[in-house]
């Protein structure tokens, strides 16, 4: 808690924004509890903390949309009040929300502008020519070339992500707050934002920067601060920590890494078995096998057509040519077939593909064994609330209880429903789709082991991540996409990050 | 990503589920209505009244259960009266040319069934919305009505057939036999089957449905035609009753329907409602038009009523469940 030792030590003694004291309560839970934290002109300051530390409510509480209970906010040293939205912008905070703000079917330059169109001549239209030369020049000032007449519905999710960023610049903000930026991009894609980010911070802009990742933290940071449990646990510089020290502080406990994997010496027979596999939305002469007992992982660029493969197996997007075998079998068909067949898929999007997030845990975790747990016909609400209240157990979901809905779950909770679905159901090949995207430290280590377990026990794993340092860590052996082709096959020897980037680099 | 409510600290939710505090609250509604009705007037509590509004609330009831289904998938059925009358016109006919009411119901219930599978192939495999849908239907529906009738008017029925829609056994009007019949059958199917519960995943998340193994195809298959033998079984109904069929009379019913399933707390978003709660709708919006009558206020009133009690229940259902949530 050494606040004032890092004040010492900066050049600007005055901080942008400073928080002092802040707590917000909801009815049963303290989300924040006392915490303070500095932001300074032209700093990248890290939030770190694991999912429920009280990120997303600090964040809700810098602009606007939560209200502080208690606590005090200076800006530049003059204390001021945020108590709403617009008090926010007014101080020039922006915040970049996962879940863009965007409106999908109108263009870059309008999104920019939303609410604060250039009026034209006649009442109640836009001047078009105006608007298009101011989204040029603040495109301009972020470094993104492109027309601002492009429609966003048509954009990726990284350029999208700077349509955001410059519509918060056009509003003149200082401070800059985004909620992991980079989990939904590509490496090269964030690479330009960490360009970007440099950019802004040369500026004066300052950064908030939420992250789950290690890596950038140390990459990208001049400051740290950690929260857990809604508690500011400490705030330190990356020179002075090491990963597992940050670690240890967001946990609170001392957590395995490196996910350690019981490796079969000797895989099973072939579970899974693709020859030739081509779909139209974009993938091509996909050849892949599974045996029983492996995980194998299947990485490569976002966009290389990784999760296109996954839906193509599971039956959820049109196969336009090659074979699927599944246990021995021919398969062709909708999802309801591939289930029942016994493949799993836990899609990456697990909010809006998952789950039924307003219904509750119990009704999520039995939906895919229905036919299973009730062959009749005749559905029990009894025998639905023992099988998942032992899922509960069994994968130590963290719930009140069955009825609880499971949208107000954490990610790694959530993320556990998903899979407790599917071991309700009995499957045999679980394909992961980045089963630890938006997961905590300590979630993550325990979906690892039960996939582990799975494994062990005869099923088998198909795994996309992005984090090459999971599936080096817990892949038999993995095939690299790039360009929707299996640009390779890396066996367990082979299987290093340097390999897996090499392989699934564009040769552009 | 990060949720306030990460560990076990949302306070326990009461043993009664939602969808039960909901069905109680209107069932006080409607006795709340009840007792109003009967210090305002003396012929309410009548038993030949209470039968009355019983036998007119089935009808309506039908065509409402059927549409609840539908309505907890996220979609809405507009054709339901447009089938109820070409149903009607289409089973008269084969009545009057066979001499045979068994054969007539039979027709009038497959013909609202294929009505609602073609429902169901355009929201499936065309992809349109059912909204669209099912407002398109009602059009082509009412054409073929007025076409196939052209001006003429179907009336007199054998006795026996007479007896479905105006008939007694043991004191209770037949209609009111078949609302407890199809209230059980229509409660067990969607509380106490996988495919109710496979109706709730689909209305809750339709793409997360999909993806859990649930061939979300084939149960909205089931639910339009399911809808459409509703729509066709008050066809039968009306048509006994009245002893009589014409192309327009479908036109008065299926904005009531949709009535009682919004008042009976099902939502337009799909996933939350249930059957029963559409029977209280049903019974709300008939006790309602029937107090009206009994005290006198002129019918031009009725449909302003009417919206009131929608927008009202409407509101009051969403006020409650964001407290819940």
């Amino acid at each position: 808690m050494s606040t004032a030792a890092l004040t010492a030590d900066t050049s600007s003694p005055v901080p942008l924004l400073e928080l002092r004291g802040i707590s917000k309560e909801f009815p049963g839970v303290k989300a924040l509890d006392d915490v303070s934290f500095a932001v300074f002109p032209g700093e990248v300051h890290m939030l770190l903390g694991e999912n429920g530390a009280g990120k997303s409510s600090l964040m809700k509480v810098l602009c606007g949309a939560y209200r502080a209970d208690a606590g005090e906010f200076y800006h530049e040293g003059e204390k001021v009040a945020i108590n709403s939205t617009a008090d926010a912008q007014k101080l020039g905070i922006a915040v970049i929300f996962q879940e863009f703000s965007l409106v999908p079917h109108l263009d870059i330059a309008q999104n920019i502008f939303l609410g604060r169109e250039p009026k034209g001549r006649i009442p109640g239209t836009i001047d078009r020519r105006k608007i298009l030369a101011d989204a040029t020049r603040v495109l301009g000032m972020i470094g993104f070339e492109i027309d601002p007449s492009t429609i966003v519905d048509k954009l990726g999710v990284a350029q999208q992500q700077m349509v955001e960023i410059a519509k918060a610049i056009s509003q003149n903000a200082r401070i800059l707050v985004m909620d992991e930026p980079s989990a939904a991009l590509s490496d090269r894609e964030t690479e330009l934002l960490f360009a970007l980010i440099a950019r802004l911070k040369a500026d004066g802009v300052s950064i908030v920067y939420i992250s789950h990742r290690m890596a950038e933290v140390f990459a990208l940071g001049d400051r740290i601060t950690v929260l857990r449990d809604g508690r500011r646990i400490d705030g330190v510089r990356p020179a002075d920590v090491t990963p597992d020290q940050l670690v240890r502080m967001m946990v609170g406990r001392n957590v395995d890494m490196t996910y350690p994997r019981n490796f079969a010496d000797e895989p099973g027979e072939v579970l899974l078995e693709v020859k030739g596999l081509s779909a139209s939305t974009g993938i091509s002469d996909i050849n892949i096998e599974v045996r029983r007992g492996e995980i194998v992982g299947l990485c490569g660029l976002v966009g290389s057509g990784r999760s296109e493969v996954a839906r193509a197996i599971f039956g959820a997007d049109p196969v336009s040519a090659g074979e699927i075998i599944f246990d021995g079998k021919a398969m062709s068909g909708e999802p309801d077939l591939a289930a029942r067949r016994g493949i799993a898929l836990i899609p990456e999007s697990r909010k809006s593909e998952g789950l039924a997030l307003l219904r509750s845990v119990g009704d999520n975790l039995v939906v895919s064994a229905l036919r299973k747990l009730f062959p009749s016909g005749l559905f029990d609400q009894r025998r639905a609330q023992r099988t998942s209240e032992g899922l509960i157990r069994q994968l130590r979901i963290a719930t009140p209880g069955a009825r609880q809905i499971v949208g107000l779950l954490s990610g790694g909770n959530q993320q556990k429903v998903v899979i407790g679905k599917w071991l309700a159901a009995g499957s045999k090949l679980f394909i992961f789709d980045e089963p630890t995207r938006g997961i905590d430290v300590g979630a993550k280590s325990e979906i690892f082991a039960l996939i582990d377990r799975l494994v062990a026990e005869g099923a088998a794993a198909l795994m996309i991540s992005s984090e090459q340092v999971e599936i080096c860590h817990v892949c038999d052996r993995a095939y690299v996409m790039r360009e929707g082709r299996i640009a390779g096959h890396l066996a367990r020897s082979e299987l290093t990050e340097e390999n897996i980037v090499r392989l699934g680099m564009h040769h552009a | 990503m990060t949720d306030i409510s990460k560990d076990a600290i949302a306070p326990p939710r009461s043993f009664l589920s939602q969808d039960a505090i909901q069905a109680f609250y209107r069932l006080l509604a409607a006795l709340l209505i009840c007792a109003v009705l009967a210090v305002l007037s003396d012929s309410f509590l009548s038993l030949g009244n209470i039968l009355n509004v019983l036998r007119q609330a089935s009808l309506t009831f039908f065509i409402a259960s059927g549409l609840t289904l539908v309505v907890l998938t996220a979609g809405l059925d507009l054709s339901v009266g447009a089938n109820v009358a070409l149903s009607a016109c289409i089973a008269g006919t084969v009545i009057h040319k066979t001499g045979s009411p068994a054969l007539g119901i039979l027709t009038g219930l497959a013909c609202g069934g294929i009505v609602g599978l073609l429902n169901g192939i355009m929201v499936t495999a065309l992809r349109i919305p059912s909204f669209i849908a099912t407002y398109g239907m009602l059009w082509v529906l009412n054409g073929l009505t007025y076409w196939y009738m052209a001006g003429e008017t179907l009336h007199g029925f054998p006795a026996g057939f007479r007896q479905i829609g105006s008939g007694y056994l043991f004191g209770l009007p037949i209609p009111v036999y078949l609302l407890l019949v199809f209230l059980g059958i229509g409660t067990l199917f969607a509380q106490r089957t996988i495919w109710g519960q496979e109706i709730y995943a689909i209305g809750a998340n339709p793409v997360a449905a999909r993806l859990s193994g649930i061939p979300v195809a084939r149960r909205l298959l089931l639910v339009y035609a399911v809808s459409g033998t509703m729509a066709g079984l008050a066809s039968i109904i009306f048509l006994s009753r009245l002893n009589s069929a014409e192309a327009d009379i479908g036109e008065s019913l299926t904005l009531p329907a949709i009535a009682a399933v919004l008042i009976g707390g099902t939502s337009l978003f799909g996933g939350v409602g249930t059957v029963f709660g559409t029977f209280i709708g049903a019974l709300i919006l008939t006790l309602v038009l029937n107090g009206m009558n009994l005290l006198s206020v002129s019918a031009n009133w009725q449909p302003l009523v009417t919206g009131i009690i929608v927008i009202l229940a409407v509101w009051l259902d969403m006020k409650t469940r964001r407290r819940a949530q």
